[in-house]
């Protein structure tokens, strides 16, 4: 089980641009599997266009209680990286303006941002139609301070999406950690106690599964209905919908990939699973990521992988719908997890 | 040539079999397809079923590829193993039950 970041660590999977070198030399280098970029084109998609701006996810900090091993953010404990109130004001004030319908708030654990609630109160009064928070469950019975965590997103109709890779505790506590699993029982029951994923109430809870090693999902729908079962006839807890995300070759879980020699197996499966449905579809091109120090990039991987969006508008500070509109994706090989069977994204499928 | 007779990379070359003969490898893989769909059986079962004949028919392909298989559905360890289980009893079940004929010829050749 992993107790540091790759960061803490200085593991050279910290940096980003080693990473990226990664993903554009081997296999890709000798042309044994396609560029992403040349699979585009080989389905007349030159390049990626942002379409209407619907989503704004703002990630408040790589500060988290868990040290997951597939963590793309390399979150945890040890990270420092916290969004200043600061910031905050200028996202406010871009979300005002965006007409985005859905705010989403991811990080680390966002919770433990020393501003989350002030934040997430002020955003309430903008008034968007769709506001998650990405909750990694544990935080809410990790400390005294927390526990009201489930009757704060009620007061403030907060959607509450959290993470879970399967319905046993084997499996949970090998991919995040020991412990996990019975604590994120617990807050799940918490939140079904205010009324969280109940059936037809307005509170949603949705839970994310990615997969706990180097395989793709399966059928999202199939594994919806096994986690239903699993958690109710074991512990009697309900939620909404099941998100099923595909992990990208990044961070953590790249240096998982490349240390258990699955790196090449797992980038032959996605690229053998690109489908050019779920092109039209990827979240970049309905999203904007802003990172804790406010810059702006096509999604949270590009963010973590230090692709700053290609505009004259880099940074919230600057935000021009017009500018941003006209940019160009960056794409590398990770995009080829967003890609792959039914498509994945941060609110599941795409296709 | 390769000097080992199973290369993992050749199971992502079995679709290259209807290349030389393009309708029996259609009507194989359609086939193979529409057996692993839902059915009265569901896909989850029939995943496992899958798993069970591979180690029966020791095909290390099948393995590799039901395993992931699985995974991808969300299949546990203790699912897995009791497949394998069930395999493993059927075919030792089936060598055993051979001893009744070796029973029966020592009987009948006994005075």
């Amino acid at each position: 089980m992993l107790i540091k970041s790759l960061k803490k660590r200085e593991n050279e999977l910290a940096n980003a641009r080693k990473q990226l070198k990664i993903l554009s030399e081997g296999i890709f280098e000798t042309g044994e599997l396609p560029m992403f970029s040349a699979q585009l084109e080989a389905v007349n998609k030159s390049v990626l266009k942002p379409k209407t701006l619907e989503i704004l996810q703002i990630n408040v900090g790589y500060m988290c209680n868990q040290v997951c091993e597939h963590c793309h953010v390399d979150a945890g404990p040890d990270r420092k990286e916290i969004m200043t109130r600061e910031t905050m004001q200028q996202c406010l004030d871009v979300i005002k303006k965006t007409g985005a319908h859905t705010l989403d708030l991811t990080g680390g654990a966002p919770e433990m941002n020393p501003d989350f609630r002030w934040f997430v109160v002020e955003a309430t009064k903008i008034g968007v139609k769709d506001f998650i928070v990405r909750s990694n469950l544990t935080i809410i019975t990790a400390n005294k301070k927390y526990y009201d965590l489930p009757e704060f997103f009620k007061k403030h109709n907060i959607h509450v999406i959290s993470s879970m890779p399967h319905w046993t505790k084997g499996k949970t506590d090998k991919q995040r950690g020991n412990g996990v699993f019975n604590a994120s029982i617990k807050a799940l029951k918490m939140l079904n106690d205010v009324g969280y994923g109940m059936p037809g109430s307005k509170l949603k809870l949705d839970l994310v599964y990615n997969p706990s090693g180097a395989f793709l999902p399966g059928d999202q729908a199939a594994l919806e209905s096994d986690f239903k079962k699993g958690l109710l006839s074991d512990f009697d807890i309900q939620f909404h919908q099941l998100f099923s995300i595909t992990n990208l070759p990044i961070s953590r879980f790249l240096d998982y990939l490349i240390a258990s020699d699955n790196y090449n197996d797992y980038m032959y499966n996605l690229v053998e699973a690109f489908n050019p449905a779920a092109v039209e579809n990827v979240m970049c091109t309905n999203t904007l990521s802003v990172s804790w120090d406010g810059w702006l990039y096509d999604c949270d991987f590009n963010q973590m992988l230090e692709l700053k969006v290609k505009s004259s508008v880099q940074h919230i500070s600057q935000f021009n719908k017009e500018a941003l509109s006209n940019r160009t994706i960056c794409i590398s090989q990770h995009c080829y997890g967003c890609t792959a069977g039914a498509g994945s994204s941060c609110q599941g499928t795409v296709t | 040539m390769s000097k080992s007779y199973y290369d993992p990379s050749d199971l992502r070359k079995f679709g290259n079999i209807a290349d030389w003969n393009e309708e029996l490898g259609k009507k194989f893989f359609d086939y193979y397809g529409k057996v692993f769909e839902e059915g009265a059986l569901t896909a989850r079962e029939k995943s496992l079923i899958a798993l069970a004949v591979s180690h029966v028919v020791k095909c290390p392909y099948c393995i590799d590829a039901y395993t992931q298989d699985g995974l991808k559905r969300g299949i546990t360890k203790e699912e897995m193993i009791e497949a394998v289980h069930a395999g493993a009893a059927i075919e030792s079940g089936a060598t055993l039950v051979h001893g009744v004929q070796m029973m029966n010829k020592y009987n009948k050749l006994s005075m």
